[in-house]
């Protein structure tokens, strides 16, 4: 058992040149770096396509932003919760960040659930992947993929995190290897971050 | 470690990121120009984003090689918006052109006749 021990403090946390925590950190900026690459792109995508269309609907009044508004508010609260979450473990307090971690996955499930009544809203008035009765029907296609693709990104977040909660809850967490909390927390503020521009871009602009 | 930098003060950034979604949401009912409710949305929203990046995720707090590897994108994606400008000013010149074609070509009947 000592022996295990020993073996895993030797290999978490390894510094890395960049950061001075484990190499996990930097192997997560480096995902992060791409993945804002394919955000990027497909933004880009739809300013080329928006900029093009003679039709293309004024989002606000189509889409509405009471709602999404509030499920930005609700993704600003999920990443106040994961810094919590982070503190206390590095404090040592595994309750706590077992709690706040749960918090942070409630306020992803509840954010899917609102993107999910969102679209089903919105299908029942006709705007398809392939349709729009409000004017050019790309307006759908890129509402889909772009915050299909982001809400695919909460659905790996909760999973992610829900798996580090149940890890916690096992005692597999502790101050030493807080590094794997800090880690996770990057990609949920990613998450939180890529929310903030597509509400600005798709919704609000 | 990570710990040895000071913790920021977490709650005032919640309330700042909250205020300027606010300020998000108001701006796009006031009454001036599209162009620069355009802009002071996506600068708000950048702001926002560097808010996210420098404390929730300590990027303040690391050495420069990880800002280096998260403004990477940023850079990237500006030679993309740059690359695809000759795309984006065209369609929007031709969808002007478009537009403005039909009354001018009214007033053009107007003094024939």
């Amino acid at each position: 058992m000592s022996q295990v021990s020993t073996v895993e403090t030797a290999i978490d946390p390894v510094e890395s040149p960049l950061t001075p925590d484990s190499s996990g950190k930097l192997g997560m900026w480096i995902f992060l770096a791409g993945d804002a690459m394919s955000f990027g792109g497909l933004l880009a995508g739809y300013g080329a396509l928006r900029a093009g269309s003679p039709d293309w609907p004024v989002p606000q009044e189509v889409l509405g932003i009471s709602l999404t508004a509030f499920m930005t508010f609700l993704l600003i609260v999920s990443s106040l919760t994961m810094v919590k979450g982070l503190s206390a473990i590095q404090n040592g307090d595994i309750k706590g960040m077992i709690r706040f971690l749960s918090l942070t996955v409630l306020g992803g499930v509840i954010f899917l659930g609102l993107q999910a009544y969102e679209w089903t809203h919105l299908m029942h008035r006709e705007i398809l992947f392939t349709s729009n009765p409000f004017g050019d029907y790309l307006f759908g296609s890129t509402f889909y993929i772009i915050t299909g693709f982001h809400g695919a990104h909460v659905t790996g977040g909760v999973i992610y995190l829900a798996v580090l909660a149940i890890r916690g809850l096992q005692g597999k967490l502790d101050a030493n290897n807080s590094s794997i909390v800090e880690i996770a927390g990057l990609y949920w503020h990613f998450v939180d971050l890529v929310w903030i521009l597509v509400f600005t871009f798709v919704y609000l602009i | 470690m990570s710990s040895a930098h000071q913790e920021p003060d977490y709650m005032k950034i919640f309330f700042a990121l909250t205020v300027l979604t606010a300020v998000e949401v108001g701006i796009i009912y006031l009454p001036i120009g599209k162009l620069a409710i355009a802009i002071a949305l996506i600068l708000l929203a950048l702001g926002k984003a560097a808010l996210v990046a420098l404390y929730f995720m300590h990027l303040r707090f690391e050495k420069v090689g990880v800002g280096i590897i998260a403004l990477t994108p940023l850079f990237l994606c500006t030679l993309l918006i740059f690359s695809l400008l000759p795309d984006l000013l065209g369609m929007a010149h031709k969808k002007q052109h478009d537009q403005a074609e039909k009354p001018a070509s009214s007033v053009e009947q107007g003094f024939n006749h």
